[in-house]
């Protein structure tokens, strides 16, 4: 087995800036307010990961998943520490890749495509699978901007999916799609992690992480609180505590 | 670094996700610079009745504009013959760079959708807009041919040499300025409006409403520091590639062109690459910033 991404002590800050303008910020000095503040999004967070392993990503809204994730698909940079990657990524950030809203979607496929480093040839040769898994119909030559959220997380999931890549990156694709959706994804990723590629997932279902993944990084306000067996990681978040209720009304929605 | 472990021949090295980046990267994925550059080009006129034709109205127009009002208003033909080539010329080639340089900047920006979520070489947006603008140059340079032709030019090689120093002027010094301030508004938007006043100077900057004559005249030896404008120099080659050919040659406003155009301009040329790599330089320096800014 070889190492598929080595972070070693990433971290990334974040500033938050209160005001923009000469004039806010001249009076927010003036009063001795903050005028910026600067915090840690991912905390001094290392792990390795050996190719083929699937690894379920957990923490509240907020803890630094998205961000890490972006390091890690090389949006962002770490401001300290290091990543390293092997082969080439593809996936969603955020549901819903960056899209065009003025464009159709089959000019965002493309584009998108493109982005995640497919050829001419390759993308034409995988457009009929793309649109097949993405059941946009004809929608697919209407603009992206009129797109539900969940048509978008389709279309974006339709494209990274089909990407030959070496490590497979999903943010909450799930959240937004319709159940037969969801299901072809499902399946699509137990695919992925049969054919022994790297997958990252990143979800708030404990169900679904605990079938998908054999590793759980849990995050805390930006920090690597946990990392290992997924059951465990679970009942480290205490996702499986909590009442019955609790759990239904949460499922209820 | 990490050791190199035996089982891993044959597999990708471990390196920096996104680590293509800057120009060298945007040259490797041509066909993600296409696709951004066609899109560019037919959202600008999506939706117009008359499509591409619009891209030669544009400059049609304010030709004819600066042509009555300059021209005979401020009475300029009667001292540069075939004034109507001497101003589109240095029209042509200002506009290439005033495009590449203001639109450029605000690429970024304008493409926050794919900037924040997908990895890219972000030099991207810039290299697009540039080949944009100069896909916006070749009507213009059909225009300036067929008047020229019309005008009595012959075409001779050096006009085709100094053409292309022209517009590798403008292209690679709007570019270094794109890279720079693209970047630079994201953290203030400020720069994109700095950039659009600093526009209106160049205009009137470089000798396309006035000769060059007039600058020799009253200037007189400050003249040669005039020159070190590099956009100046490109409008003087331009006007070397299609003005100089229509006129007598014995006229005094041909007579007073700078001597070693072409060499300057290659000079010039060398100078903006310089300036170029200095703005990458740059640009990979804020780069990092620009994600959680936008």
């Amino acid at each position: 087995m070889a190492t598929s991404i080595v972070v070693e002590n990433a971290t990334k800050y974040f500033t938050l800036r209160y005001h923009r303008t000469f004039k806010e910020v001249a009076v927010a000095k003036a009063k001795g307010r903050p005028t910026s503040e600067t915090f840690k999004a991912v905390d001094d967070v290392s792990f390795t990961v050996e190719q083929g392993e699937s690894i379920g990503i957990m923490g509240l809204n907020g803890s630094g998943k998205s961000t890490l994730l972006k390091m890690i698909n090389g949006v962002m940079k770490p401001d300290e520490g290091s990543i390293l990657t092997r082969g080439r990524i593809a996936g969603l950030i955020a549901t819903g890749a960056g899209f065009h809203n003025q464009l159709t979607g089959r000019e965002n496929l493309y584009l998108n495509a493109a982005i995640l480093g497919m050829t001419e040839a390759e993308i034409k040769r995988k457009l009929d699978d793309i649109v097949e898994f993405a059941e946009l119909g004809h929608t697919l030559d209407g603009p992206v901007g009129h797109y539900s959220s969940g048509q978008k997380a389709r279309l974006g999931f339709a494209i990274a999916i089909h990407v030959d890549s070496d490590i497979f990156l999903a943010d909450e694709v799930l959240a937004v799609g319709d159940k037969p959706f969801r299901v072809k994804c499902m399946k699509k990723m137990r695919q992925i992690r049969k054919s022994g590629r790297t997958l990252f997932y990143v979800s708030h279902s404990p169900d679904s992480v605990i079938k998908m993944c054999n590793r759980v990084l849990v995050l805390e306000k930006g920090r690597l609180g946990f990392d290992g067996d997924p059951t465990e990681a679970v009942h480290y978040l205490r996702y499986d505590e909590g009442d019955d209720l609790d759990d239904e009304i949460a499922n209820d929605i | 670094m990490s050791a190199v472990v035996p089982d891993e021949s044959g597999l990708p090295p471990l390196r920096p996700p996104a680590s293509e980046n800057g120009l060298i990267g945007v040259v490797r994925r041509r066909y993600l610079l296409k696709l951004l550059v066609t899109r560019e080009i037919s959202a600008r006129y999506q939706g117009t009745f008359l499509g591409l034709i619009w891209s030669y109205i544009n400059p049609l127009t304010q030709f004819c504009i600066y042509y009555f009002v300059v021209g005979f208003i401020f009475n300029l033909h009667a001292e540069i013959p075939n004034f109507a080539i001497h101003l589109f010329a240095g029209l042509t080639v200002v506009h290439f760079f005033t495009e590449t340089f203001g639109a450029g900047t605000r690429s970024i920006v304008r493409n926050r959708a794919l900037v924040v979520k997908m990895a890219m070489p972000r030099e991207m947006f810039p290299v697009a807009t540039m080949l944009v603008s100069l896909y916006h140059v070749v009507p213009q340079l059909v225009i300036l041919t067929i008047a020229s032709l019309l005008s009595g030019w012959t075409p001779e090689p050096v006009d085709f040499v100094a053409l292309l120093l022209g517009l590798l002027i403008c292209g690679t010094l709007g570019l270094a300025g794109a890279l720079f301030f693209s970047a630079a508004n994201v953290f203030f938007r400020d720069f994109g409006n700095i950039v659009s006043v600093f526009n209106n100077f160049v205009r009137w900057g470089v000798p396309m409403m006035y000769s060059y004559e007039m600058v020799d005249d009253r200037f007189g030896r400050f003249a040669q520091y005039y020159l070190y404008n590099p956009l100046a120099d490109a409008v003087l080659l331009f006007q070397r590639a299609f003005w100089v050919g229509t006129v007598d040659p014995g006229h005094k406003s041909v007579a007073a062109m700078p001597d070693h155009l072409l060499l300057n301009g290659a000079i010039i040329v060398g100078v903006s690459l310089l300036i170029l790599c200095v703005a990458q330089f740059v640009f990979s320096r804020l780069e990092n910033k620009i994600p959680e800014r936008l």
